[in-house]
């Protein structure tokens, strides 16, 4: 963080956004008292994953999108399968489907575990980070650890290994698991749920700012599931549609601060939301039975406008995918086939499915050699970065007259409770503050 | 050992996934003994507290792609004791390497809108195209309990172990049946180091090269073997210029049968 002072203007920079996925920063200015400018500056450097795809093999783009994001691959992968079998017209087995949810729960509880105790629990609790939250509460650190550990291990035994597995392809899975070796992660996976519980309490007792606009929540939707894999997309604002229109309804455009693409409403250019807070708001009912009466009675009313309360969101969350991945184990008979036999033949097929921090969407053009001809990638931060500039135009004219610390950490905690994933986006931030 | 004895820790990220500096969060079991041992002086993903260089242990993940970063990784190694890249994008360029046989400008205009707004270098290359490396970590992702090897041998000052076999010595040990031999399936296993555990074999698919290139691989006549059992040209180079494709004796290998 630096300041420049002009006679007019003043300038406060946050050269790198902590405890977030990738890189970038925040510049804020500001003259006689007013806010005149806010932007998110990307400077994650551009990797093309849209242009080199071009001319790569189907089977191919479940590996490759995966190294978009460590954080969260499986959902690049996910997306990148159901828009692919939706070009080549393949319906995966019922039980692919569920082993599919089950490899997404797996990512969901790293990634929330991750996100909830080390890169924004801090924020709430006044430490710069989980090392040195470690010494006072040391119960809630060895709680992240062991929970991120159990969903860690579910990749791993279903893709070999917990960042950029192994097993998922077009039509299902190289391999698919044994039951015994899923039944080995109940007993973890059953510290998860009461852990998940308890990780619930502990964050809906947080102090949270008074914060709630009127956002537009997006989110997959299905009929009978909560949203992760599959198949409509929906907003509060009464948006209803088949994957293949979200490019005409929803448009990414290019600034000129950011190497990532901006999203907002074809219609009127505005922004939304997507992630955790999204996904409850629009699809409550389908919570499992624990996590739905752990959401009615944690204290928070729903839907809920806060951002800052995406973390109770995520702790809901939790506990809904603990129970889901029991369940799922629960039921599961080894299929007879890892995966479903088709021919490739040329054809377009899109997809959305739930990250962890919400709505990715892929699209894919292919020819008669099963080659990529086009490749489309809108992941959830390059949709949330638009709505976050909104927010901090919201809460900025409130805090200006602090110091330029004080600003900087409100900016930031602001940003991160989104879990911006910037590697992702990139195709995100520093505090830049300018005020006279 | 006192707090204000710990050796510093540095965590620098340049063009990658973040995968790889996840696997030092993800080393779970050993994660609070390991910030014990060391002072996590600069690791942006972890903590918002940054502590100036100059640093006993840097680990560098990503490439490098763009001017800003060029002069970057200067700073980091005047600023770093040991300079470790970790991954496959700082050791040996990464998937975004793929632009190297391309055009990046015509990349770009695919990508973006407004292709001016974006400054990139026309080729993706590893740490030590640009600096003294002191040691290479490969793996896309990198293997975590080799980092923690790493880590551990520098503490007590020793060199590290890492296995420098091919992926066909785990596949005996853990029992896999060779997918090539058996099935035919293209597999880079022959000619790739082992880190990852031949989760690739283990799972009914042939390797696709995360750890890079052995030292000194039989590329040719593991292209012979593979076209002979039906591979086609195209395919094989695609399969060389995957996440390890930079590494010389990919490029070197894939370049050569792109001519033929």
């Amino acid at each position: 963080m630096a300041s420049e002072n002009t006679k007019r203007e003043k300038a406060v920079k946050i050269d790198y956004l902590t405890r977030v996925e990738g890189e970038g920063g925040v510049y804020v200015r500001s003259e006689g008292g007013e806010l005149r400018e806010v932007k998110i500056n990307i400077f994650e450097p551009p990797r093309f994953f849209e242009a080199f795809l071009r001319g790569r093999s189907f089977q191919e783009v479940p590996d490759i999108t995966a190294r978009i994001c460590g954080i969260c691959p499986v959902a690049y992968q996910m997306s990148a399968v159901h828009a692919l079998e939706a070009a080549l017209e393949v319906t995966p087995s019922a039980e692919i489907r569920a082993l599919r949810r089950l490899l997404y729960c797996g990512e969901w509880i790293e990634s929330h575990a991750l996100h909830i105790y080390m890169l924004n629990g801090p924020d709430f609790l006044g430490y710069e980070s989980v090392v040195s939250m470690a010494a006072d509460h040391p119960q809630e650190v060895e709680r992240a650890l062991r929970l991120k550990k159990i969903g860690n291990r579910l990749l791993a035994i279903l893709g070999g290994r917990s960042v950029h597995p192994v097993s998922v392809c077009v039509g299902g899975f190289y391999k698919v698991p044994r039951r015994k070796e899923l039944e080995s992660l109940n007993e973890d996976l059953l510290w998860a749920l009461e852990a998940s519980k308890e990780t619930l309490s502990f964050v809906s007792r947080l102090p949270f700012p008074n914060y709630a606009p009127d956002y537009e929540f997006v989110s997959v939707a299905h009929p009978n599931e909560y949203p992760m894999n599959e198949r409509r997309i929906v907003s509060s604002k009464g948006v209803d549609i088949a994957p293949e229109d979200f490019e005409r309804v929803y448009l990414e455009k290019q600034v000129d601060h950011s190497t990532a693409l901006y999203s907002g409403r074809a219609d009127n250019g505005s922004s939304y939301f997507v992630g955790p807070l999204a996904r409850i708001n629009l699809n409550m009912d389908k919570l499992m039975p624990e996590a739905l009466a752990a959401a009615r009675s944690c204290g928070v009313s729903w839907p809920c406008r806060n951002p800052y309360m995406g973390i109770v969101a995520r702790a809901v969350e939790l506990i809904h995918v603990c129970e889901e991945a029991l369940a799922i184990i629960e039921a599961y008979r080894e299929p007879a086939s890892s995966r479903a036999e088709f021919k490739v033949h040329a054809g377009e097929g899109c997809a959305a499915t739930e990250a962890p921090r919400g709505l990715l969407y892929h699209r894919y053009r292919i020819n008669d050699q099963g080659l990529v001809e086009l490749a489309r990638i809108i992941p959830p931060t390059a949709q949330n970065y638009h709505r976050m500039e909104d927010d901090l135009r919201a809460i900025l004219p409130g805090v200006l007259d602090q110091p330029e610390a004080q600003i900087a950490q409100a900016c930031e905690k602001l940003i991160r409770t989104y879990d911006p994933c910037i590697s992702c986006s990139t195709h995100f931030v520093k505090l830049r503050l300018e005020r006279g | 050992m006192p707090p204000d004895a710990r050796p510093k820790l540095a965590v620098f990220k340049f063009s990658s996934c973040d995968g790889c500096q996840l696997s030092l969060l993800n080393l779970e079991d050993e994660l609070l003994s390991l910030v014990g041992e060391v002072d996590i002086a600069y690791f942006l993903e972890a903590r918002s507290q940054m502590l100036p260089g100059p640093y006993d242990v840097s680990l560098v993940e990503g490439s490098i792609t763009t001017a800003e970063d060029e002069k970057r990784i200067q700073e980091v190694r005047k600023d770093s004791k040991y300079l470790i890249t970790i991954g496959a994008c700082a050791t040996a360029g990464g998937i975004q390497a793929l632009r190297n046989w391309q055009d990046v400008g015509e990349f770009t205009r695919a990508v973006y809108p407004t292709p001016s707004y974006i400054h990139t270098l026309a080729q993706s290359t590893p740490i030590s195209y640009h600096v003294a490396v002191e040691f290479e970590v490969d793996g896309c992702p990198i293997n975590k309990a080799q980092l923690l090897e790493v880590i551990t041998a520098l503490l007590v000052g020793r060199q590290p172990h890492l296995p420098g076999q091919s992926v066909c010595m785990d596949c005996k040990r853990r029992g896999t049946v060779c997918v090539m031999v058996a099935r035919g399936l293209p597999c880079l296993g022959p000619l790739t180091q082992t880190g990852c555990g031949a989760i690739c074999p283990a799972y009914n698919r042939g390797c696709y090269g995360c750890f890079g290139p052995l030292e000194d691989p039989n590329s040719d006549s593991w292209s012979h073997q593979v076209l002979k059992d039906g591979m086609q040209r195209a395919d094989l180079v695609r399969l060389l210029r995957g996440f390890t494709g930079f590494a010389e004796a990919f490029r070197s290998a894939s370049d050569k049968w792109e001519k033929n």
